[in-house]
């Protein structure tokens, strides 16, 4: 029996290699001078999603929410070999907490259509917070299976799965459809497939058209590119919040219920630092001071 | 008179066994409620738990409110989920409070979707403050206060308008206050009702071991990161916690490069600790490590690189290579000790 994947990604700033040109004078983030990647465990969930597609046979389909640029983390999912990409993107919903993301990601996968799994990364680099994945699966109605390591079985309607903890694991049955939030441990993303890269690399979503005409000039007018890409199936699908359904009440800063109060840099000292020399003395002077201070 | 806030706390449970972060939890959520006026409500689901009510009213709740069905044995998502928004439906607490475990990060968004409540996760710092936003004034509003960006920045959030409050907290950030065994309480059983749906996953078989070291609980941590230099290396970081009375500790570099197992991890991504003594051996102390260690007590850096950030937050520097420093501090100690 071949199932139905939709897998749900997103492009990060990469928040693991932040050097000092990140860091804006007054100590926040410039996020322009960050490379913006696909989120590591994404890459686990969607590795996950093309096993199942290549045991059982199926449809996987990468979701993204976010601005035009993240068409290159869809590129990306193309070159590992899923069937269909899907950019969300909307200006309204700029600044949507995890619940107004949860929701709108909610409403493009109904749109979707038909599914039997849904894949999340357990978390994303960037906020840290492994809450959209459920807060997606309750918006569905569907029961979530989290920290998952490995699918065991699947059987027609009903999935086995290992769950991963830092202390163990835990073997959990469900029943499809469910929303599985995988983790790092589950398996080695595959690279690009150099085949799938030659054939996807034009691959595009609208905006990206002016640049696409500039490397390309012999398309000559964006019509003649966008008939060229549709033809070949390169036209990105690009749906606006409206296009799947979103109340805007409820997507974007004002709809969503947490609010960013302020945001202070990481700053870092002691009072009253004192540098001892590395040597016999030095070090048997510390170790005097601490113990007389009651530390040791 | 208008109803008591009340802020709840999600007492986590295995087999009986509290978690330590919900006890730290009821100390937080006493000093809160008490600056709100407001009463403290823990949320104890199980099967057999009615003895546990006891530890949760004299760790700082006023009312208990006790779920006990089979249904609830082994921590399953929804089943648990389906009796706290029941219960927050019908009580709308002010404030909402879980462990940022494995399991209270299950259960928490899940909640917060089904109320369209606000959370923040993973919180390493709770407040009470008020909040002007659009020409409103917004009084007593949680302020949810986590790192975020890998441990670069520190944001404050607050859920203006929506209720419960929801956040989760990092375990071992909040102290762990006495129990004080005359404190009096409350227990409401509920009797909770499940849909089938509730209970489509089954657990089937699950294996938990012990922690090879507890870092929360000791006193003296010796850590050592990517100047160890190779697996052996931590022999020496291990002697002089040996020596020491203390727990090994270990850099995120360092356990990625496979120099000690991740159960040693001290930062964002690891256990949070506060002992008494920290020293850093070889860390060079990025944000993310610092986040979980930096309320140590005393904090003693050793590395080769004088421009080594470890050093802005250490109490006493040395600059030189630990291969060297270590065995003069495990003789100097013992001469002392003597």
């Amino acid at each position: 029996m071949a199932y139905n994947c939709v897998v749900l990604v997103k492009q990060v700033p990469d928040t693991a290699n932040i050097t000092g040109k990140a860091m804006k004078e007054d100590g926040t983030v410039n996020r322009a001078a960050l490379p913006a990647i696909f989120n590591p465990e994404d890459l686990n969930a969607l590795e996950m999603a093309l096993q199942v597609k290549e045991q059982y046979g199926g449809i996987v389909t990468v979701l993204t929410m976010g601005p035009p640029r993240a068409a290159e983390i869809l590129r990306e999912a193309l070159y590992r070999g899923v069937d269909r990409v899907v950019l969300l993107t909307d200006r309204k919903t700029a600044g949507s907490d995890t619940l107004a993301t949860s929701y709108a990601l909610k409403c493009a996968v109904e749109k979707i259509g038909e599914y039997d799994l849904v894949f999340c990364g357990r978390q994303a680099i960037d906020g840290d917070t492994a809450q959209v994945g459920p807060q997606v699966a309750e918006k569905l109605g569907l029961p979530q299976i989290t920290y998952a390591e490995a699918i065991e079985s699947l059987d027609g309607s009903e999935i086995v799965v290992r769950r991963a903890f830092p202390l163990g694991t835990e073997t959990v049955k469900g029943a499809l459809p469910c929303l599985l939030t995988v983790v790092e441990s589950a398996n080695e993303p595959r690279p690009p497939s150099a085949r799938r890269v030659v054939s996807n690399k034009l691959a595009a979503i609208p905006q990206e058209y002016p640049a696409l005409l500039e490397k390309w000039p012999e398309f000559e007018t964006e019509e003649k590119l966008d008939e060229y890409l549709a033809a070949r199936g390169l036209k990105i699908t690009v749906w606006s919040g409206q296009d799947v359904g979103v109340d805007y009440d409820r997507v974007g800063l004002s709809g969503s219920p947490t609010k960013v109060l302020k945001i202070d840099s990481v700053v870092l000292g002691a009072e009253g630092s004192k540098e001892f020399e590395a040597s016999e003395a030095g070090v048997s002077a510390l170790v005097r001071e601490l113990v007389e201070d009651y530390i040791l | 008179m208008a109803k008591q806030r009340e802020v709840w706390v999600f007492i986590e449970q295995d087999s009986g066994n509290v978690s330590p972060v919900s006890l730290e939890l009821l100390g937080k959520a006493r000093e809160l409620a008490d600056q709100l006026d407001g009463r403290v409500c823990g949320l104890l689901f199980g099967e057999g738990v009615a003895d546990r009510a006891e530890m949760v009213i004299h760790h700082g709740a006023d009312e208990v409110l006790l779920a006990q069905a089979p249904e609830l044995g082994a921590y399953r998502t929804l089943p648990y989920a389906r009796v706290a928004v029941d219960l927050v439906k019908e009580r709308e607490p002010y404030i909402f409070l879980l462990g940022a475990t494995p399991v209270g990060r299950d259960l928490a968004p899940r909640i917060a979707s089904a109320c369209w409540a606000g959370l923040t996760a993973d919180c390493t710092s709770l407040q009470i403050g008020d909040f002007e936003f659009r020409d409103e004034v917004y009084e007593d509003l949680l302020y949810q206060i986590r790192p975020a960006f890998g441990g670069n920045i520190i944001a404050t959030i607050v859920n203006p308008e929506t209720r419960p409050q929801m956040a989760s907290v990092r375990e071992g950030v909040m102290q762990m206050e006495e129990p004080d065994e005359t404190r009096q309480g409350a227990v409401t059983q509920i009797s909770p009702q499940f849909d089938p749906a509730d209970l489509v996953v089954q657990v089937l078989e699950r294996e938990m071991r012990l922690p090879c070291c507890d870092l929360k609980g000791a006193s003296v941590i010796v850590a050592g990161g990517m100047g160890v230099g190779r697996k052996e290396g931590f022999d020496l970081v291990a002697e002089l916690a040996h020596v020491l009375g203390g727990e090994v500790g270990a850099s995120r570099a360092a356990v990625d490069a496979g120099f000690i197992a991740k159960d040693h991890q001290v930062g964002q991504t690891g256990v949070t600790v506060r002992p008494r003594l920290y020293v850093a051996c070889g860390i060079s102390g990025a944000v993310q490590h610092c986040a979980g260690m930096d309320q140590s007590g005393t904090i003693v850096a050793i590395n080769s690189d004088p421009q080594a950030p470890i050093f802005q937050l250490a109490h006493y520097r040395i600059v030189g290579d630990l291969h060297e420093v270590i065995p003069q501090l495990v003789s100097a100690y013992r001469d002392t000790a003597k």
